[in-house]
């Protein structure tokens, strides 16, 4: 299973994005082989509007099964709801740490965008 | 004549100058409030409705089975309204600025509009004391983004023939420049103090690159300095008229009383200031042809 | 880590005036000026400019006159009027284009360019009250809130940098876009208002806006003494709507003279309005728990 974590880093030292929609990029980590591959954000910086919409489709498109970030807006938490995607909201210190929570089970999925979307 | 009262800066006096104008005026006269978002001419005019029409946009709606997931509707779409994710195409209403292009673009003919209600249309013939005023006030949702649409609804209202003031939103942006396309003068309200002297500026620059005439109203004048009138001078800005702060009028408009009531000395300068801006109006047109 | 909205619904009620006044008052705050359309923060504040950014956002049609054909395919489609006819040929309404792609799409000739549209910019600066994020929209450009967005991830992220308590936003007026990227997600908005018929109908439709994205609302009367009894019916009418009532401010003709010399009210003697405020700050500050 692959989960998509939002970070501004390459790394799994690097700290955790808190924002969804417009994360520089997410690093998309494979449980099974252990490796991880990058996938930019980027096309959100200039978006007339729809970031979270964007971001949402570019994890979907990667194969992720969870998303693991900070906030997440209503638009992006239906959209990938509705492709089956678990999202969990963390806020460890390093992508390392919050591979680590989610591994001992003690991250639970949300049930609700657990911020208000942006209007834009 | 279209005639629309704007500003740069909220709170000047465009709605108290707006009504003044149409309740001075002798002869028929439309006036429309076209600041949707807080539209606080119905205060001052005291309509008596006789006519209520939903204002809608046209989404689209998908027929699921006709649909191939093809996502040609999310790659025109500029807005993420429509957005198409490996085997479903997901709507967001609330994003779309109903462009047609998502229905246009897809192959399978899976998209067609509908309508969707943003806001809200009211008209009242025949008010105002000579029975002459024609009321018409658009209002947006509460919770609706875009007044726009609402904006260009109402101004579909306008009747050649009469006189039509069109009372503008505050600012520089969409809103404002919606209502003040295809005016043939617009009114900028200003009071003389730092706030009113740097929207201004703004408000004049909006005007001169949409290359429409206009002039200057201080309201309140002596509350503040002369900066003002000074800029006006040295941008060769017709300064129209200047309402005196006077401490009765700022009383009448918090009881919903209008500025003819507190100073109903100004209905003559108000007719001539009109009657100046139409003959401007005729000779540009001739100057024109 | 708070932030806090200054709105009215009504536009020249005092949003900004008493932003600035907050601003002086508070401690350790960042100030963002939302009102990306008319800014006016900064005429008080006086920032020194640190860092400039442009702001692009979205894309604007442009016609090729020499690969257009004439056939007005893009004039039959375009929804916003922003298209129109010149002799044998078609240009785009840049104050009316509304960038959706349209005719750039169903162009026969691919004859319209679609470039990223510059719509403003963005400032970084310091003030004598603390650092401040504030902008300026281009003529014409498009305010869907896209800039009040990015003003407020700025303020936000300068905040957690140096470690600021509060975020205070100097709103727009109106209820549309711009006012509802300030206002969502804030953690309280103070309305403030005037004893007018206009004020209170205004105030009512941003109190319907505020109960909406459920954030707690306190309310202000400005110039209350303009019309007592005014004051007395929207003070009932806010509660009634479910806000708090946050003091009253009396109508004080040295607010405008303040001005004029470049300052808040509150650093301009000890004048009845600025007196009210500070009582005002305090009340606030601990309903805020700030």
């Amino acid at each position: 299973m692959k989960i998509a974590i939002s970070t501004s880093g390459s790394t799994l030292d690097a700290p955790l994005d808190p924002r969804f929609g417009r994360a520089v990029r997410f690093l998309v980590y494979d449980l099974e082989q252990k490796t991880f591959t990058l996938v930019d954000n980027e096309q959100n910086l200039n978006a007339a509007q729809g970031a979270g919409i964007q971001a949402a489709k570019t994890v979907v498109e990667s194969g992720a099964q969870a998303v693991i970030s900070g906030h997440c807006g209503p638009k992006a938490f239906t959209v990938l709801s509705a492709a089956g995607i678990a999202i969990y909201h963390c806020n460890a210190d390093s992508i390392a740490a919050a591979l680590e929570q989610h591994a001992n089970g003690e991250l639970q999925p949300a049930q609700d965008a657990n911020v208000e979307g942006h209007w834009v | 004549m279209k005639l629309a009262i704007a500003s740069g800066k909220g709170g000047t006096g465009k709605t108290t100058l707006a009504v003044a104008l149409a309740q001075a005026s002798t002869s028929a006269v439309q006036l429309l409030d076209c600041d949707v978002e807080e539209p606080n001419g119905h205060i001052f005019i005291k309509p008596e409705f006789t006519s209520h029409e939903d204002v809608t946009i046209a989404i689209p709606a998908l027929d699921e089975t006709l649909c191939t997931n093809c996502g040609k509707c999310g790659e025109i779409c500029q807005f993420s309204a429509i957005v198409t994710i490996v085997n479903q195409t997901m709507i967001f209403s609330d994003m779309c600025h109903s462009c047609g292009g998502c229905i246009l673009v897809c192959p399978e003919n899976a998209l067609h509009e509908q309508a969707k209600g943003i806001g809200c249309i009211d008209s009242a013939l025949g008010c105002g004391t000579n029975h002459n005023i024609d009321f018409i006030k658009g209002t947006l949702d509460v919770g609706q983004a875009m007044s726009p649409p609402v904006i260009r609804a109402v101004k579909r209202k306008i009747s050649p023939a009469t006189l039509a003031i069109l009372d503008c939103p505050p600012g520089t942006s969409c809103p404002m420049i919606t209502a003040v396309t295809g005016s043939d003068f617009v009114i900028l309200v200003t009071e003389p103090t730092p706030f009113g002297l740097h929207d201004l500026k703004l408000a004049v620059e909006t005007m001169r690159s949409m290359d429409l005439p206009f002039g200057v109203v201080v309201n309140r004048a002596g509350c503040g300095d002369d900066r003002v009138n000074d800029y006006c001078s040295a941008e060769q800005i017709p300064l129209l008229l200047q309402i005196p702060d006077d401490r009765r009028v700022a009383n009448a408009y918090s009881r919903g009383e209008g500025l003819l009531e507190a100073m109903p000395e100004l209905a003559p300068q108000l007719r001539a200031m009109v009657q100046d801006i139409s003959s401007k109006v005729v000779i540009s047109a001739e100057g024109k042809q | 880590m708070k932030e806090i909205i200054i709105i009215s619904g009504k536009g020249g009620t005092g949003k900004t005036s008493i932003t600035a006044s907050f601003a002086v008052l508070s401690k350790n705050a960042v100030l963002a000026d939302c009102d990306v359309d008319a800014a006016d923060l900064h005429l008080l504040l006086t920032p020194t400019n640190q860092q400039c950014h442009p702001f692009i956002s979205g894309h604007i049609a442009h016609i090729d006159t020499e690969k257009c054909s004439g056939c007005g395919t893009c004039l039959s489609l375009c929804r916003y009027d922003a298209i129109v006819a010149h002799d044998a040929t078609y240009s785009v309404v840049a104050s009316s284009c509304e960038g959706c792609k349209v005719c750039v799409t169903f162009c026969p000739e691919q004859a319209i360019d679609f470039p990223e549209q510059r719509c403003g910019e963005w400032y970084k600066s310091m003030t004598r009250c603390g650092p401040m994020i504030h902008a300026r929209l281009d003529i014409g450009a498009e305010n869907s809130g896209k800039l009040v967005s990015l003003v407020r991830k700025q303020a936000q992220e300068l905040a957690k940098e140096q470690n600021c308590e509060l975020i205070l936003i100097d709103g727009p007026p109106g209820i549309g876009c711009p006012v509802i990227a300030a206002t969502t997600g804030t953690d309280a908005v103070f309305v403030i208002t005037e004893p007018t018929c206009s004020g209170k109908h205004d105030l009512l439709r941003v109190l319907e806006l505020t109960s909406h994205f459920d954030i707690p609302a306190y309310v202000c009367v400005n110039k209350w003494d303009i019309n007592p009894s005014m004051t007395q019916e929207i003070q009932s009418s806010a509660r009634a709507h479910g806000a708090q009532i946050i003091g009253t401010i009396p109508y004080d003709n040295q607010v405008t003279k303040a001005q004029i010399a470049g300052k808040t009210i509150v650093e301009y003697g000890n004048s009845i309005s600025a007196i009210a405020i500070k009582q005002i700050w305090q009340d606030f500050s601990s309903a805020i728990e700030i």
